[in-house]
């Protein structure tokens, strides 16, 4: 294959994905700066682009970096806590839940991306390497350790009562 | 099954689809591309009496009318191949278009006014269709008259390979050129859409 797809099926099949992984990681606000700014970063840079190139995992490398961008220009950063809140509502069984997302916007920087870009985005570890920097066991223990640390901080302790672990 | 041991399948299912807000997102993605300059190609279509047609536009003007029958998909392809690929659909730059064929297939439009980007022809084929605005409109001409017209009189096959492979139908007419015996010859829109334009323009 020597020759690329329109953009614009670029934007159709990864949009979605590019999207679920802003909101992952900046949480609510910004996601919409963050997903502009990265497809446009990508449509200047893609007539460069090797006809063989993965491009979803391209595509989260640049969101990846604009969601940082994100962040600085907004003057915050994401503050890890291993607080728990007491009241949370209890987790939905199945579909999508407010409580898990907003337990992953609360995972410190490292374990977050390895989370979202493994788990949400659906990247293997190695391609989450390539992003985060560092080795592809690193980002694997990074994506354990978030999960180890999502099993702590969510669903909260009331809903844990008889759970033998 | 407790909900830590599925986990990653919640993680999955925690950011459900959100068409609409995606929908909006591509629009602004096509405005800002074509404010910063890097939408090499903008395309919609359009519904006709002759079936959906595809129109694309560089910043230079109209480059591409396609016919259903041609594919959408594979002329969207090709023009990444040979323009760039750095198309959207981006219905704004194709809105006089869209317009001035809304006002032709109602009878209203008789010459289309667009700037025209001709880079997907050359040679003889581009002097064929470069004359075709020549044929007035209700009028035809031959293939034999429009070969002597773009100046090779014995290029009468090389005509008919022009026409057939005209990338703008309906606004370079090569619907006006028939057989010199008076029947339609082909078209690359198929016949009926030849004979719908010609019925529209013989009407008027």
């Amino acid at each position: 294959m020597t020759s690329k797809e329109p953009f614009e099926t670029v934007v159709a099949v990864h949009g979605a994905t590019v999207l679920r992984v802003c909101r992952a990681v900046l949480g609510p606000g910004d996601v919409d700066d963050a997903w502009s700014e990265t497809f446009l970063s990508a449509m200047r840079a893609y007539p460069d682009l090797p006809a063989d190139a993965n491009v979803e995992a391209w595509l989260v490398t640049i969101a990846h970096r604009k969601a940082i961008d994100v962040v600085r220009a907004a003057g915050r950063r994401a503050i890890p806590t291993e607080q728990i809140p007491d009241t949370a509502a209890t987790p939905a069984l199945d579909g999508p839940d407010p409580g898990l997302v907003e337990a992953v916007t609360r995972l410190p920087a490292k374990q977050r991306h390895a989370v979202v870009y493994h788990y949400v985005a659906g990247l293997p570890h190695v391609e989450v390497a390539a992003i985060l920097g560092g080795s592809t066991d690193a980002a694997r223990r990074a994506a354990a350790d978030g999960i180890a640390t999502l099993r702590r901080t969510y669903p909260p302790i009331t809903a844990r009562k008889g759970e033998n672990r | 099954m407790s909900i830590h041991d599925d986990l990653p399948r919640h993680l999955a299912q925690a950011y459900p689809d959100t068409p609409d807000e995606l929908r909006r997102l591509r629009e602004r993605l096509a405005d800002a591309a074509q404010t910063e300059g890097i939408l090499d190609v903008a395309y919609r279509t359009v519904d006709t009496p002759v079936g959906p047609l595809l129109l694309a536009a560089t910043e230079q003007g109209l480059v591409r009318v396609a016919y259903l029958a041609e594919d959408h998909d594979a002329v969207l392809q090709t023009l990444a191949e040979r323009i760039s690929p750095r198309i959207l659909h981006a219905p704004a730059r194709l809105d006089t278009t869209a317009r001035e064929l809304e006002e032709y297939f109602t009878g209203a439009r008789h010459t289309f006014d667009v700037p025209l980007d001709w880079r997907l022809s050359a040679g003889f084929r581009a002097a064929v269709l470069h004359r075709l605005p020549d044929i007035g409109y209700g009028h035809t001409a031959s293939y034999a008259a429009v070969a002597a017209l773009a100046g090779n009189p014995k290029a009468v096959r090389a005509v008919g390979t022009a026409c057939a492979t005209n990338p703008l139908p309906v606004v370079v007419p090569c619907h006006r050129v028939v057989r010199s015996d008076g029947s339609m010859g082909g078209y690359l829109g198929g016949i009926e859409a030849k004979r719908t334009l010609l019925t529209l323009e013989t009407a008027a």
